[in-house]
């Protein structure tokens, strides 16, 4: 095959992938800026530029709470899985125990429970805790599956640091827990990174668990908090909010990605090829 | 200043024991060299004095305390690895603080002081602000003696610190290694490796290790001249000393000795009379071999092989045993084409006798006297 057909599929194919991914929130965006009738017509190209649909959603008197519910649970999601990971990572890389393997096989099965077949277990639970109804429920649900795999790739991660330089450490005299805090620590950003990412992502987006846990408007976090808006009637679906609501809880990720961008990549190379 | 002692010191993993029980004494300041073939526990009998791995029986003395259960800082040692294990995120300066600035009270003026003097003696002050990753391999291994300087350690302990060098700087490093023993005076340091060249040329004692015991303690001209046993014979010296299997044919004052493929020879060796008839090995190092027209050279054969190493050459004998030549090192160039027959001789003192177990003669005869 001539390379000039070669190269043109190569291209059209790549123009496809970038389409197919980016089209639903390009849509959304388009769709965040009409207003009115607007909205029911099908247009490819930008034909109304209002930010009527922005200024609704956010003087919608709770959705920035509920952003600002969401951000709280995310990160502190990610604060604390980090923390237990860090610690669990360097007891089932470094320590030799009874049980090792069987425990670092069961913490990958936790993260193949289906949510829903937790659902219920988990609802009895905050509420004996008497979490029921705050963001702290959410937090403890939320590690469930965000641990499993934090643990499951540091693990693997600290397991390819070269062991003489935590014997260095150890004959420099350091603590296991300033090894891990002085010495692992800043050798482990692209894993750390990467890790905290997709946990964010996870507790950003997680829809089910937020709309069982808590029922109070104030104290919801975003995904539900976008599926409960509500137009002025019952038969109205408020599109335009709707659109204007998801573009907003979007771009805080756009932006974290393209911050780390550099770091992910290295980080999902680095556990691979040792390096 | 510390002498170590090791009583019976005993290594297990699992069921699995690989050092049987090793009895050795280390005085202050000596330069000790633990040899051997892979997997002998050279390696492992330095992780066990440096506290990288429990001890499984017998005692180990630092000076005069017992330190079996003290972590490797509480034990006064610094080590120098293989792979220099430098911190990675840190500059040379902070690679070499490190371990004080985990201590408790010490002042950044003294830390400066210590790092800066190291880094001079080493020779790599213009890289103190530099990543681990921007040095060369001679470069990081620098460092990486440095870290263990800056600790000032009652023990200097190193582990085959040489071998991810290439050749010529291997060689560089050897000889600063062996200035810094004489800088460092005082301080004890144990060193292993698997080239005997280092071995030989570093120590004051070397201690040859196999499968987990000591073959011989002692300097290494000792056991280079009078090796204990067949194992040490052949491990020291390169290339190996010939064995032959042999046959005592008569004891006495001297012992005449009959090789496998070769002629007898008498050997200035007093032995007992119990032990004539009896097999025995016959040991002739490479080095003391010559070419001779004398018609009584015990060793004759057809040449093999050979190999021109410039300083010397090397002939493979082939005298009629399968397994293994019989191999001469001769000085200069040797132009000899395969398949010519030679002669060779040796003077009769450089020949060594061991008996059918491997045990040197010589030590059977100062055992039963």
């Amino acid at each position: 095959m001539p390379y000039v057909v070669k190269r043109t599929g190569f291209y059209a194919l790549v123009a496809f992938i970038v389409l197919f991914s980016i089209f639903p929130f390009y849509y959304a965006i388009l769709t965040s800026l009409k207003s009115g009738t607007a909205l029911f017509q099908i247009n490819y190209l930008p034909v109304d530029f209002s930010l009527g649909n922005y200024e609704g959603v956010l003087s919608n008197g709770v959705f920035p709470l509920n952003i600002l519910n969401s951000v709280i649970v995310a990160v502190t999601v990610v604060a604390i899985s980090l923390f237990l990971a860090v610690t669990a990572a360097y007891a089932l890389s470094r320590i030799n125990f009874v049980g090792r393997g069987l425990l670092l096989l069961t913490i990958l099965a936790v993260s193949m429970f289906p949510q829903i077949a937790v659902l219920a277990g988990l609802f009895e639970m905050v509420r004996w805790a008497g979490l029921y109804n705050t963001l702290f429920s959410l937090v403890f649900a939320y590690m469930i599956f965000t641990l499993p795999f934090t643990v499951w790739v540091l693990t693997t991660f600290m397991r390819d640091l070269p062991v003489e330089i935590e014997e260095a450490a150890i004959v420099d005299g350091a603590s296991p827990f300033t090894i891990v805090m002085r010495v692992f620590l800043p050798l482990m950003w692209p894993a750390l990174v990467t890790t905290g990412l997709l946990a964010f992502i996870a507790a950003w987006n997680e829809f089910l668990f937020a709309l069982t846990f808590v029922s109070n408007n104030s104290t919801r976090t975003v995904p539900v908090a976008i599926a409960l808006l509500s137009g002025a009637s019952e038969q109205e679906i408020p599109w335009g909010t709707i659109m204007a609501a998801s573009v907003i809880v979007t771009v805080p990720l756009i932006v974290l990605v393209l911050i780390f961008q550099r770091k992910i990549i290295s980080g999902l190379t680095a556990g691979g090829v040792k390096g | 200043m510390a002498s170590l002692k090791l009583s019976q010191i005993k290594k297990a993993y699992g069921s699995v024991e690989v050092l049987h029980g090793i009895d050795l004494d280390i005085r202050a300041g000596e330069f000790v060299v633990f040899v051997g073939p892979s997997g002998c526990g050279k390696s492992t009998l330095l992780r066990v004095i440096a506290g990288l791995e429990d001890i499984t029986g017998g005692t180990l003395e630092i000076g005069d305390q017992v330190v079996n259960a003290l972590t490797p800082k509480q034990r006064g040692i610094a080590m120098v690895f293989q792979s220099y294990a430098l911190y990675p995120h840190m500059t040379v300066f902070q690679n070499m603080a490190f371990g004080l600035t985990l201590e408790k009270g010490t002042p950044t003026s003294e830390i400066d002081r210590r790092v800066k003097e190291a880094a001079r003696i080493l020779q790599i002050e213009p890289y103190l602000d530099r990543l681990p990753k921007a040095l060369s391999g001679g470069q990081r291994q620098r460092v990486a003696i440095g870290r263990a300087i800056t600790r000032d350690p009652q023990v200097f302990l190193f582990d085959e610190p040489l071998s991810n060098l290439d050749a010529a700087l291997r060689v560089q490093t050897r000889i600063e290694i062996a200035r810094l023993h004489e800088k460092m005076a005082g301080t004890t340091m144990i060193y292993v490796t698997h080239d005997q060249v280092e071995a030989m040329t570093l120590a004051d004692r070397i201690v040859v290790l196999n499968k987990g015991h000591v073959e011989q303690v002692g300097a290494p001209m000792d056991l280079y001249n009078a090796p204990d046993n067949l194992f040490v014979a052949k491990f020291l010296g390169s290339p190996s000393m010939n064995i032959l299997p042999a046959t005592i044919e008569r004891a006495g004052a001297t012992t005449r000795v009959l090789p496998d493929g070769a002629s007898a020879v008498d050997l200035p060796i007093a032995t007992p009379h119990s032990i004539a008839g009896s097999p025995a090995h016959l040991g002739v190092r490479p080095e003391d071999l010559s070419l001779t027209d004398a018609p009584d050279a015990p060793f004759r054969g057809e040449v093999a092989l050979t190999e021109s190493l410039g300083e010397v050459t090397l002939i493979y004998v082939d005298i009629g045993r399968a397994d293994e030549p019989f191999v001469a090192k001769l000085p200069g160039e040797v132009k000899i084409a395969r398949g010519t027959h030679v002669a060779l001789a040796t003077k009769p003192q450089a020949m060594r006798l061991f008996d059918e177990a491997g045990q040197a003669i010589r030590l059977a005869m100062r055992r039963a006297a």
